[in-house]
Protein backbone atom coordinates (compact mmCIF):
# COMPACT_ATOMS: atom_id res chain seq x y z
CA UNK A 1 0.00 0.00 0.00
CA UNK A 2 1.54 3.29 -0.85
CA UNK A 3 2.20 6.54 1.42
CA UNK A 4 -0.71 8.30 2.64
CA UNK A 5 0.92 10.98 4.83
CA UNK A 6 -1.74 13.35 6.05
CA UNK A 7 -2.24 16.17 3.68
CA UNK A 8 -1.48 19.59 5.07
CA UNK A 9 -4.40 22.19 3.72
CA UNK A 10 -5.33 25.86 4.31
CA UNK A 11 -8.43 26.51 5.38
CA UNK A 12 -9.77 29.13 2.67
CA UNK A 13 -13.44 29.96 3.73
CA UNK A 14 -15.84 29.42 6.73
CA UNK A 15 -19.51 29.28 5.56
CA UNK A 16 -22.10 29.30 8.90
CA UNK A 17 -24.87 26.73 7.13
CA UNK A 18 -26.91 26.38 10.07
CA UNK A 19 -26.78 27.62 13.60
CA UNK A 20 -24.46 24.73 14.46
CA UNK A 21 -23.42 23.36 11.32
CA UNK A 22 -20.10 24.83 9.56
CA UNK A 23 -18.30 24.04 6.25
CA UNK A 24 -14.81 24.26 5.90
CA UNK A 25 -13.39 25.11 2.97
CA UNK A 26 -9.65 24.09 2.19
CA UNK A 27 -7.09 24.93 -1.05
CA UNK A 28 -7.11 21.14 -2.04
CA UNK A 29 -9.25 19.18 -3.97
CA UNK A 30 -9.64 15.16 -3.29
CA UNK A 31 -11.04 12.77 -6.05
CA UNK A 32 -13.51 10.69 -3.70
CA UNK A 33 -16.84 8.84 -4.89
CA UNK A 34 -19.84 10.46 -3.35
CA UNK A 35 -20.12 9.62 0.67
CA UNK A 36 -16.68 8.64 1.04
CA UNK A 37 -14.83 10.71 4.16
CA UNK A 38 -11.37 11.76 5.22
CA UNK A 39 -9.64 11.90 8.73
CA UNK A 40 -9.57 15.12 9.67
CA UNK A 41 -6.12 16.39 11.87
CA UNK A 42 -6.45 19.06 13.76
CA UNK A 43 -2.92 19.73 15.21
CA UNK A 44 -2.39 19.15 18.97
CA UNK A 45 -6.44 17.85 19.10
CA UNK A 46 -7.05 14.78 17.82
CA UNK A 47 -8.20 13.13 14.18
CA UNK A 48 -11.36 12.68 13.24
CA UNK A 49 -13.14 11.04 10.12
CA UNK A 50 -15.10 13.83 8.48
CA UNK A 51 -17.55 13.00 4.75
CA UNK A 52 -16.43 15.19 2.14
CA UNK A 53 -19.81 17.89 1.21
CA UNK A 54 -17.71 18.50 -2.28
CA UNK A 55 -14.17 17.38 -3.31
CA UNK A 56 -12.67 20.86 -0.90
CA UNK A 57 -15.20 20.52 1.96
CA UNK A 58 -16.26 18.81 5.37
CA UNK A 59 -19.32 20.49 6.87
CA UNK A 60 -19.20 19.65 10.62
CA UNK A 61 -21.61 20.20 13.68
CA UNK A 62 -19.82 20.85 16.82
CA UNK A 63 -19.77 17.39 18.60
CA UNK A 64 -16.44 16.65 20.56
CA UNK A 65 -13.04 18.28 21.02
CA UNK A 66 -11.64 18.36 17.65
CA UNK A 67 -14.97 19.28 16.18
CA UNK A 68 -15.14 22.36 18.96
CA UNK A 69 -11.26 23.37 18.20
CA UNK A 70 -11.88 23.41 14.16
CA UNK A 71 -14.40 25.34 15.15
CA UNK A 72 -12.03 27.63 16.86
CA UNK A 73 -9.68 28.12 13.52
CA UNK A 74 -10.13 30.73 11.16
CA UNK A 75 -9.68 30.90 7.73
CA UNK A 76 -5.99 30.74 6.93
CA UNK A 77 -5.11 27.96 9.86
CA UNK A 78 -3.68 24.66 8.65
CA UNK A 79 -4.98 21.69 9.32
CA UNK A 80 -4.18 17.87 8.08
CA UNK A 81 -6.08 15.36 5.80
CA UNK A 82 -5.75 12.23 4.96
CA UNK A 83 -8.20 9.50 2.47
CA UNK A 84 -10.60 9.47 0.94
CA UNK A 85 -11.44 6.24 2.63
CA UNK A 86 -14.79 3.92 2.74
CA UNK A 87 -16.75 2.98 -0.47
CA UNK A 88 -19.19 5.39 -0.42
CA UNK A 89 -22.93 5.25 -2.06
CA UNK A 90 -22.86 3.14 -5.33
CA UNK A 91 -26.04 4.37 -7.20
CA UNK A 92 -27.99 3.38 -10.50
CA UNK A 93 -31.41 4.21 -11.55
CA UNK A 94 -33.50 6.65 -10.07
CA UNK A 95 -32.57 7.39 -6.54
CA UNK A 96 -34.25 8.56 -3.15
CA UNK A 97 -31.97 10.53 -0.40
CA UNK A 98 -33.35 10.65 3.05
CA UNK A 99 -31.21 13.25 5.12
CA UNK A 100 -31.52 14.70 9.03
CA UNK A 101 -29.66 17.36 10.29
CA UNK A 102 -26.23 16.85 9.20
CA UNK A 103 -26.32 13.98 7.84
CA UNK A 104 -27.25 15.55 4.66
CA UNK A 105 -23.01 16.16 4.22
CA UNK A 106 -22.33 12.91 2.61
CA UNK A 107 -25.30 12.93 0.54
CA UNK A 108 -24.97 16.03 -1.01
CA UNK A 109 -22.26 15.00 -3.27
CA UNK A 110 -24.91 12.62 -5.01
CA UNK A 111 -27.54 15.84 -5.26
CA UNK A 112 -24.20 17.88 -6.91
CA UNK A 113 -23.38 15.00 -9.60
CA UNK A 114 -27.46 14.92 -10.59
CA UNK A 115 -28.00 11.98 -9.09
CA UNK A 116 -30.71 12.43 -6.47
CA UNK A 117 -34.35 11.99 -7.90
CA UNK A 118 -36.20 12.94 -4.82
CA UNK A 119 -34.39 14.52 -1.56
CA UNK A 120 -36.31 14.07 2.00
CA UNK A 121 -35.05 16.76 4.57
CA UNK A 122 -35.13 16.68 7.90
CA UNK A 123 -33.72 18.95 11.16
CA UNK A 124 -34.51 19.89 14.67
CA UNK A 125 -35.92 23.19 13.43
CA UNK A 126 -35.97 25.49 10.08
CA UNK A 127 -32.77 26.90 10.91
CA UNK A 128 -31.18 23.61 11.05
CA UNK A 129 -32.02 22.84 7.59
CA UNK A 130 -28.54 21.99 5.82
CA UNK A 131 -28.34 22.43 2.25
CA UNK A 132 -32.20 23.14 1.62
CA UNK A 133 -32.05 25.65 -1.62
CA UNK A 134 -28.78 23.53 -3.36
CA UNK A 135 -30.81 20.64 -2.90
CA UNK A 136 -33.75 21.91 -4.06
CA UNK A 137 -32.80 23.30 -7.02
CA UNK A 138 -30.59 20.22 -7.82
CA UNK A 139 -33.34 17.86 -7.37
CA UNK A 140 -36.91 16.89 -8.86
CA UNK A 141 -38.69 17.19 -5.82
CA UNK A 142 -37.55 18.12 -2.36
CA UNK A 143 -39.51 17.28 1.33
CA UNK A 144 -38.97 18.95 4.06
CA UNK A 145 -39.80 18.01 7.87
CA UNK A 146 -38.63 19.63 11.02
CA UNK A 147 -39.42 18.32 14.47
CA UNK A 148 -41.18 21.40 15.60
CA UNK A 149 -43.23 22.49 12.45
CA UNK A 150 -41.14 25.48 11.24
CA UNK A 151 -41.07 23.99 8.11
CA UNK A 152 -42.44 21.29 6.15
CA UNK A 153 -43.73 18.24 7.76
CA UNK A 154 -44.23 18.91 11.82
CA UNK A 155 -42.40 15.55 12.91
CA UNK A 156 -39.66 13.23 11.73
CA UNK A 157 -38.23 13.14 8.43
CA UNK A 158 -38.89 9.49 8.47
CA UNK A 159 -42.44 9.85 8.16
CA UNK A 160 -42.79 11.47 4.48
CA UNK A 161 -41.28 8.15 3.66
CA UNK A 162 -45.13 7.41 3.17
CA UNK A 163 -45.23 10.26 1.06
CA UNK A 164 -43.42 9.12 -1.83
CA UNK A 165 -43.83 5.22 -4.15
CA UNK A 166 -40.73 3.45 -2.81
CA UNK A 167 -41.00 1.00 -5.86
CA UNK A 168 -40.05 4.26 -7.95
CA UNK A 169 -36.47 3.92 -6.42
CA UNK A 170 -33.94 1.82 -7.03
CA UNK A 171 -31.61 2.83 -4.24
CA UNK A 172 -32.82 4.86 -1.18
CA UNK A 173 -29.64 6.64 0.12
CA UNK A 174 -29.65 7.70 4.01
CA UNK A 175 -27.65 9.44 6.44
CA UNK A 176 -28.78 11.17 10.36
CA UNK A 177 -28.77 10.46 13.43
CA UNK A 178 -28.99 6.24 13.61
CA UNK A 179 -32.51 6.50 15.08
CA UNK A 180 -33.49 7.93 12.70
CA UNK A 181 -31.82 5.72 9.99
CA UNK A 182 -32.81 2.56 11.91
CA UNK A 183 -36.42 4.13 11.47
CA UNK A 184 -36.19 4.25 7.90
CA UNK A 185 -34.69 0.86 7.67
CA UNK A 186 -37.51 -0.05 9.78
CA UNK A 187 -39.92 0.82 7.00
CA UNK A 188 -37.67 -0.63 4.43
CA UNK A 189 -38.08 -3.51 5.79
CA UNK A 190 -41.45 -3.37 6.13
CA UNK A 191 -41.99 -2.43 2.28
CA UNK A 192 -39.37 -5.66 1.80
CA UNK A 193 -37.14 -3.66 0.24
CA UNK A 194 -34.44 -3.18 2.76
CA UNK A 195 -31.52 -4.07 0.16
CA UNK A 196 -32.28 -1.19 -2.07
CA UNK A 197 -31.68 0.89 1.14
CA UNK A 198 -27.75 2.55 1.33
CA UNK A 199 -26.93 3.91 5.20
CA UNK A 200 -24.09 5.87 5.96
CA UNK A 201 -23.09 4.86 9.43
CA UNK A 202 -20.97 6.73 11.97
CA UNK A 203 -18.93 4.48 14.75
CA UNK A 204 -15.65 5.91 16.49
CA UNK A 205 -12.53 5.36 14.27
CA UNK A 206 -9.26 5.36 15.04
CA UNK A 207 -7.29 4.39 12.02
CA UNK A 208 -9.63 4.57 9.28
CA UNK A 209 -7.86 1.99 7.12
CA UNK A 210 -9.42 -1.58 8.39
CA UNK A 211 -7.02 -2.52 10.44
CA UNK A 212 -7.37 -1.02 14.52
CA UNK A 213 -10.79 -2.67 14.57
CA UNK A 214 -11.84 0.18 16.48
CA UNK A 215 -15.61 0.27 14.32
CA UNK A 216 -15.89 -3.34 14.03
CA UNK A 217 -19.69 -3.67 13.91
CA UNK A 218 -21.89 -6.96 15.18
CA UNK A 219 -22.21 -9.54 14.10
CA UNK A 220 -20.48 -10.15 10.86
CA UNK A 221 -17.54 -7.78 12.25
CA UNK A 222 -17.66 -5.64 9.39
CA UNK A 223 -15.03 -2.53 9.73
CA UNK A 224 -17.30 0.82 9.24
CA UNK A 225 -13.85 2.66 7.80
CA UNK A 226 -13.38 0.02 5.28
CA UNK A 227 -16.33 -2.29 4.15
CA UNK A 228 -18.53 0.74 4.86
CA UNK A 229 -19.37 3.49 5.73
CA UNK A 230 -22.09 2.64 3.47
CA UNK A 231 -23.99 -0.35 4.26
CA UNK A 232 -27.05 -2.25 2.22
CA UNK A 233 -30.18 -2.30 4.72
CA UNK A 234 -30.21 -5.92 4.17
CA UNK A 235 -26.79 -6.12 5.83
CA UNK A 236 -27.86 -4.20 8.74
CA UNK A 237 -30.81 -6.33 9.90
CA UNK A 238 -30.43 -7.87 13.10
CA UNK A 239 -27.41 -6.04 14.05
CA UNK A 240 -26.24 -3.38 16.57
CA UNK A 241 -27.47 -0.60 14.35
CA UNK A 242 -29.80 1.32 16.16
CA UNK A 243 -28.90 -0.62 18.93
CA UNK A 244 -25.12 0.17 20.72
CA UNK A 245 -22.03 1.36 19.31
CA UNK A 246 -18.88 1.01 21.11
CA UNK A 247 -16.75 4.18 22.45
CA UNK A 248 -13.04 4.63 22.72
CA UNK A 249 -12.20 2.01 24.80
CA UNK A 250 -14.29 -0.51 22.79
CA UNK A 251 -16.98 -0.42 25.44
CA UNK A 252 -21.11 -0.83 24.27
CA UNK A 253 -23.07 2.30 24.45
CA UNK A 254 -26.67 2.40 23.79
CA UNK A 255 -28.04 4.17 21.10
CA UNK B 1 9.11 -23.00 -2.61
CA UNK B 2 8.57 -24.99 0.48
CA UNK B 3 4.94 -26.50 1.11
CA UNK B 4 3.75 -27.57 4.00
CA UNK B 5 1.56 -30.43 5.46
CA UNK B 6 -1.98 -28.96 6.61
CA UNK B 7 -3.71 -29.73 9.73
CA UNK B 8 -4.16 -28.45 12.75
CA UNK B 9 -0.82 -28.15 14.82
CA UNK B 10 0.42 -27.20 18.85
CA UNK B 11 2.45 -24.41 20.07
CA UNK B 12 3.22 -23.61 23.11
CA UNK B 13 0.57 -25.48 24.84
CA UNK B 14 -2.16 -23.79 22.49
CA UNK B 15 -3.94 -25.81 19.81
CA UNK B 16 -3.90 -24.21 16.43
CA UNK B 17 -5.91 -24.63 12.73
CA UNK B 18 -2.83 -23.69 11.26
CA UNK B 19 0.93 -21.83 11.42
CA UNK B 20 -0.76 -18.66 10.74
CA UNK B 21 -2.28 -16.22 13.65
CA UNK B 22 -3.81 -13.01 13.94
CA UNK B 23 -1.44 -10.41 15.34
CA UNK B 24 -2.49 -8.38 18.32
CA UNK B 25 -3.76 -4.85 17.98
CA UNK B 26 -5.11 -5.82 15.02
CA UNK B 27 -9.09 -6.23 14.04
CA UNK B 28 -9.46 -7.57 17.69
CA UNK B 29 -10.65 -5.26 19.13
CA UNK B 30 -14.74 -6.84 18.81
CA UNK B 31 -15.58 -11.21 19.49
CA UNK B 32 -17.50 -10.98 16.25
CA UNK B 33 -14.13 -9.35 14.16
CA UNK B 34 -12.15 -12.10 16.06
CA UNK B 35 -14.58 -14.52 14.29
CA UNK B 36 -14.40 -13.15 10.87
CA UNK B 37 -10.79 -13.39 10.71
CA UNK B 38 -10.37 -17.16 11.68
CA UNK B 39 -13.16 -18.16 9.59
CA UNK B 40 -10.92 -15.78 6.56
CA UNK B 41 -9.05 -18.65 7.59
CA UNK B 42 -6.14 -17.60 10.62
CA UNK B 43 -5.44 -20.87 12.59
CA UNK B 44 -6.14 -18.77 15.68
CA UNK B 45 -6.24 -15.23 16.92
CA UNK B 46 -4.70 -12.80 18.82
CA UNK B 47 -7.08 -10.44 20.87
CA UNK B 48 -6.09 -6.76 21.61
CA UNK B 49 -4.27 -6.19 24.47
CA UNK B 50 -6.64 -5.70 27.74
CA UNK B 51 -5.86 -4.38 30.68
CA UNK B 52 -6.22 -3.39 34.11
CA UNK B 53 -8.98 -0.73 33.66
CA UNK B 54 -10.37 1.20 30.78
CA UNK B 55 -8.72 2.88 28.16
CA UNK B 56 -9.40 5.35 25.54
CA UNK B 57 -6.01 4.93 23.82
CA UNK B 58 -3.77 8.40 22.41
CA UNK B 59 -5.42 11.23 20.37
CA UNK B 60 -5.29 10.82 16.92
CA UNK B 61 -3.64 10.75 14.48
CA UNK B 62 -3.12 7.07 15.63
CA UNK B 63 -2.06 5.33 12.51
CA UNK B 64 -0.65 6.52 9.30
CA UNK B 65 0.51 4.38 6.56
CA UNK B 66 4.20 4.86 4.99
CA UNK B 67 6.40 3.57 2.54
CA UNK B 68 6.86 -0.32 3.32
CA UNK B 69 4.56 -0.28 6.75
CA UNK B 70 2.69 1.51 9.10
CA UNK B 71 3.48 3.62 12.62
CA UNK B 72 1.08 3.25 15.43
CA UNK B 73 0.32 4.65 18.85
CA UNK B 74 -3.01 3.30 19.51
CA UNK B 75 -2.10 3.92 23.45
CA UNK B 76 -3.59 0.45 24.17
CA UNK B 77 -7.04 1.27 24.13
CA UNK B 78 -9.13 -1.61 25.79
CA UNK B 79 -12.34 -2.05 27.64
CA UNK B 80 -10.68 -3.81 30.56
CA UNK B 81 -12.82 -6.85 32.27
CA UNK B 82 -15.95 -5.69 30.05
CA UNK B 83 -14.04 -7.47 27.44
CA UNK B 84 -14.83 -10.85 28.31
CA UNK B 85 -18.33 -10.53 27.26
CA UNK B 86 -17.00 -10.18 23.58
CA UNK B 87 -15.56 -13.63 23.98
CA UNK B 88 -18.62 -15.58 24.81
CA UNK B 89 -19.14 -16.54 21.20
CA UNK B 90 -15.90 -17.91 20.93
CA UNK B 91 -15.83 -20.23 23.32
CA UNK B 92 -13.38 -23.44 22.28
CA UNK B 93 -12.18 -21.45 19.61
CA UNK B 94 -8.07 -20.45 19.29
CA UNK B 95 -8.20 -17.41 20.92
CA UNK B 96 -5.17 -15.81 22.83
CA UNK B 97 -5.84 -12.93 24.49
CA UNK B 98 -3.52 -10.34 25.02
CA UNK B 99 -2.97 -8.67 28.48
CA UNK B 100 -0.61 -6.02 29.50
CA UNK B 101 -0.29 -3.67 33.06
CA UNK B 102 1.74 -2.33 35.06
CA UNK B 103 2.97 -4.80 37.83
CA UNK B 104 3.34 -8.54 38.15
CA UNK B 105 0.01 -8.28 40.09
CA UNK B 106 -1.91 -6.47 37.41
CA UNK B 107 -0.92 -8.85 35.10
CA UNK B 108 -2.10 -11.93 37.21
CA UNK B 109 -5.39 -10.00 38.06
CA UNK B 110 -6.11 -9.50 34.09
CA UNK B 111 -4.59 -12.79 33.26
CA UNK B 112 -7.26 -14.48 35.89
CA UNK B 113 -10.20 -12.96 34.06
CA UNK B 114 -9.38 -14.85 30.84
CA UNK B 115 -8.24 -17.49 32.59
CA UNK B 116 -10.96 -20.18 32.10
CA UNK B 117 -12.22 -18.73 28.90
CA UNK B 118 -9.27 -18.45 26.33
CA UNK B 119 -6.93 -21.01 24.91
CA UNK B 120 -3.98 -19.00 26.18
CA UNK B 121 -2.68 -15.53 27.21
CA UNK B 122 -0.08 -13.42 25.45
CA UNK B 123 2.03 -11.01 27.49
CA UNK B 124 2.31 -7.83 26.33
CA UNK B 125 5.82 -6.74 27.22
CA UNK B 126 6.61 -5.00 24.46
CA UNK B 127 4.11 -1.67 23.48
CA UNK B 128 6.71 0.96 22.57
CA UNK B 129 4.69 3.84 23.36
CA UNK B 130 2.50 3.68 26.64
CA UNK B 131 4.21 4.96 29.42
CA UNK B 132 4.62 2.38 32.47
CA UNK B 133 3.50 -0.58 30.70
CA UNK B 134 4.69 -2.55 27.49
CA UNK B 135 8.13 -2.15 26.35
CA UNK B 136 8.68 -0.05 29.57
CA UNK B 137 8.61 -3.84 31.24
CA UNK B 138 9.72 -5.69 28.64
CA UNK B 139 13.23 -4.36 28.75
CA UNK B 140 14.31 -5.33 32.17
CA UNK B 141 15.15 -8.81 32.24
CA UNK B 142 14.32 -9.26 36.08
CA UNK B 143 10.46 -7.99 35.50
CA UNK B 144 9.88 -10.04 32.21
CA UNK B 145 10.57 -12.95 34.57
CA UNK B 146 8.34 -11.85 37.58
CA UNK B 147 5.44 -11.13 35.32
CA UNK B 148 5.86 -13.94 33.17
CA UNK B 149 5.98 -16.35 36.11
CA UNK B 150 2.54 -14.08 38.14
CA UNK B 151 0.54 -15.17 35.01
CA UNK B 152 2.37 -18.46 34.23
CA UNK B 153 1.93 -20.05 37.99
CA UNK B 154 -2.31 -20.15 36.81
CA UNK B 155 -1.46 -22.69 35.02
CA UNK B 156 -2.73 -20.93 31.70
CA UNK B 157 -1.03 -21.34 28.29
CA UNK B 158 1.30 -18.46 28.35
CA UNK B 159 3.07 -16.77 25.97
CA UNK B 160 5.55 -13.82 26.23
CA UNK B 161 5.97 -11.18 23.26
CA UNK B 162 9.03 -9.53 23.09
CA UNK B 163 10.20 -5.60 22.19
CA UNK B 164 12.84 -5.33 19.36
CA UNK B 165 13.99 -2.11 20.68
CA UNK B 166 16.42 -3.76 22.88
CA UNK B 167 20.47 -4.12 23.32
CA UNK B 168 19.97 -8.08 23.58
CA UNK B 169 16.70 -9.68 22.79
CA UNK B 170 18.09 -13.12 23.71
CA UNK B 171 18.89 -11.83 27.29
CA UNK B 172 14.60 -11.36 27.68
CA UNK B 173 13.14 -14.38 26.13
CA UNK B 174 15.75 -16.62 28.54
CA UNK B 175 14.25 -14.43 31.55
CA UNK B 176 10.40 -15.15 30.02
CA UNK B 177 11.33 -19.22 29.73
CA UNK B 178 13.14 -18.94 33.35
CA UNK B 179 9.36 -17.24 34.38
CA UNK B 180 7.81 -20.14 33.00
CA UNK B 181 6.76 -19.00 29.62
CA UNK B 182 5.42 -21.77 27.26
CA UNK B 183 6.48 -19.58 23.67
CA UNK B 184 8.07 -16.25 22.94
CA UNK B 185 6.47 -14.24 20.04
CA UNK B 186 9.12 -12.16 18.40
CA UNK B 187 8.63 -8.82 17.92
CA UNK B 188 6.52 -6.34 18.39
CA UNK B 189 7.06 -2.85 16.62
CA UNK B 190 9.87 -1.49 16.54
CA UNK B 191 10.56 2.70 17.80
CA UNK B 192 9.73 4.86 14.77
CA UNK B 193 8.31 8.44 13.97
CA UNK B 194 7.60 10.75 11.02
CA UNK B 195 7.00 14.31 10.73
CA UNK B 196 4.41 16.30 8.75
CA UNK B 197 7.04 18.56 6.62
CA UNK B 198 3.40 20.25 5.92
CA UNK B 199 2.47 21.17 9.70
CA UNK B 200 5.92 21.10 11.19
CA UNK B 201 4.80 18.36 13.69
CA UNK B 202 4.85 14.81 14.51
CA UNK B 203 2.40 13.15 12.69
CA UNK B 204 1.24 10.90 15.70
CA UNK B 205 -0.29 12.57 18.54
CA UNK B 206 1.50 10.49 20.59
CA UNK B 207 4.58 12.53 18.66
CA UNK B 208 6.48 8.65 18.59
CA UNK B 209 5.10 5.13 17.90
CA UNK B 210 6.13 1.79 16.59
CA UNK B 211 6.33 0.65 13.02
CA UNK B 212 5.06 -2.64 11.77
CA UNK B 213 4.99 -4.24 8.34
CA UNK B 214 7.04 -5.49 5.68
CA UNK B 215 10.03 -2.92 6.56
CA UNK B 216 10.28 -4.75 9.85
CA UNK B 217 10.56 -8.36 8.13
CA UNK B 218 14.13 -8.60 8.42
CA UNK B 219 14.34 -6.88 11.80
CA UNK B 220 11.97 -9.80 13.24
CA UNK B 221 13.85 -12.65 11.33
CA UNK B 222 17.20 -11.70 13.03
CA UNK B 223 15.11 -10.96 16.87
CA UNK B 224 13.64 -15.16 16.13
CA UNK B 225 17.12 -16.58 14.82
CA UNK B 226 18.84 -14.87 17.96
CA UNK B 227 16.00 -15.75 20.20
CA UNK B 228 16.28 -19.86 18.95
CA UNK B 229 20.04 -19.79 19.68
CA UNK B 230 19.36 -18.76 23.48
CA UNK B 231 15.88 -20.64 24.02
CA UNK B 232 14.44 -23.73 23.81
CA UNK B 233 10.87 -22.94 24.00
CA UNK B 234 9.16 -22.31 21.08
CA UNK B 235 8.91 -19.19 19.34
CA UNK B 236 6.55 -17.44 17.48
CA UNK B 237 7.59 -15.20 14.66
CA UNK B 238 5.77 -11.88 13.95
CA UNK B 239 7.16 -8.75 11.77
CA UNK B 240 5.69 -8.10 8.07
CA UNK B 241 5.21 -11.49 7.13
CA UNK B 242 2.71 -10.50 4.14
CA UNK B 243 3.52 -14.03 1.97
CA UNK B 244 3.57 -17.95 2.36
CA UNK B 245 7.39 -17.53 1.72
CA UNK B 246 7.81 -14.93 4.31
CA UNK B 247 5.80 -17.40 6.82
CA UNK B 248 9.14 -20.29 5.84
CA UNK B 249 11.83 -17.91 6.32
CA UNK B 250 10.35 -17.32 9.92
CA UNK B 251 10.20 -20.95 10.55
CA UNK B 252 13.95 -21.34 9.14
CA UNK B 253 14.61 -18.70 11.40
CA UNK B 254 13.02 -20.78 14.31
CA UNK B 255 9.72 -19.48 14.15
CA UNK B 256 6.96 -22.59 15.01
CA UNK B 257 4.11 -20.49 13.94
CA UNK B 258 4.00 -16.61 12.48
CA UNK B 259 1.61 -13.85 13.67
CA UNK B 260 0.33 -11.69 10.53
CA UNK B 261 -1.10 -8.29 11.33
CA UNK B 262 -0.06 -4.90 9.04
CA UNK B 263 -0.68 -7.28 6.08
CA UNK B 264 -4.33 -7.42 6.28
CA UNK B 265 -4.51 -3.58 4.96
CA UNK B 266 -4.27 -5.04 1.72
CA UNK B 267 -6.48 -7.98 2.27
CA UNK B 268 -8.71 -9.32 5.44
CA UNK B 269 -8.66 -12.55 3.74
CA UNK B 270 -4.77 -12.53 3.44
CA UNK B 271 -4.73 -15.71 5.79
CA UNK B 272 -6.59 -18.11 3.21
CA UNK B 273 -4.28 -16.68 1.05
CA UNK B 274 -1.14 -17.54 2.49
CA UNK B 275 -2.14 -20.70 3.11
CA UNK B 276 -3.43 -21.53 0.14
CA UNK B 277 0.34 -20.61 -1.20
CA UNK B 278 1.97 -22.65 2.39
CA UNK B 279 0.40 -25.81 2.50
CA UNK B 280 0.01 -28.86 -0.05
CA UNK B 281 -1.11 -32.33 1.22
CA UNK B 282 2.27 -33.28 -0.46
CA UNK B 283 3.75 -30.48 1.52
CA UNK B 284 6.60 -31.36 4.74
CA UNK B 285 5.90 -31.42 8.17
CA UNK B 286 7.10 -28.28 9.72
CA UNK B 287 9.36 -29.52 11.86
CA UNK B 288 11.37 -30.64 8.77
CA UNK B 289 12.32 -26.43 8.65
CA UNK B 290 11.92 -24.81 11.81
CA UNK B 291 15.51 -23.20 12.95
CA UNK B 292 17.08 -25.12 9.98
CA UNK B 293 19.18 -21.58 8.73
CA UNK B 294 21.21 -22.60 12.34
CA UNK B 295 22.31 -26.19 10.32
Amino acid sequence: MHEQMPAGVTITEIVEETPSIRTFVFDREIAARPGQFVMVWVPGVDEVPMALSSPSSITVQKVGDATAALFAMHEGDRIGVRGPYGNGFAVSGRTLAVGGGVGASPLLPLVTAGLVDTFLLGARTASELLFADRIRDAVTLMMVATDDGTAGHHGFVTELISRVDLADFDRICVCGPEVMMAAVLAVLDREGCAERGLFSLHRYMKCGVGLCGSCCTDPHGLRVCRDGPVFSGDTLLDSEFGHYARDASGSRRRI
Amino acid sequence: MVALYPGPIEVGGIRLRNHLLLAAGILGTTGASLARILANGAGGVVTKSIGPSPKEGHPGPCLVVVDGGIINAMGLPNPSAAFVDELTALTGDPVIVSIFGGTPEEFRTVAGWFAGTASGLELNLSCPHAEGYGAAIGSDPALVEECTRAVASLGVPTWVKLTPNVADIAEIGAAAERGGADAIVAVNTVKAMRISTALRRPVLGNRFGGLSGKAIFPVAVRCVYDLYEACSIPIVGCGGVSTADNVVEMMMAGASAVEIGSAVIDDVGIFAAIADDLYSPDGIDAGEIVGCAHA
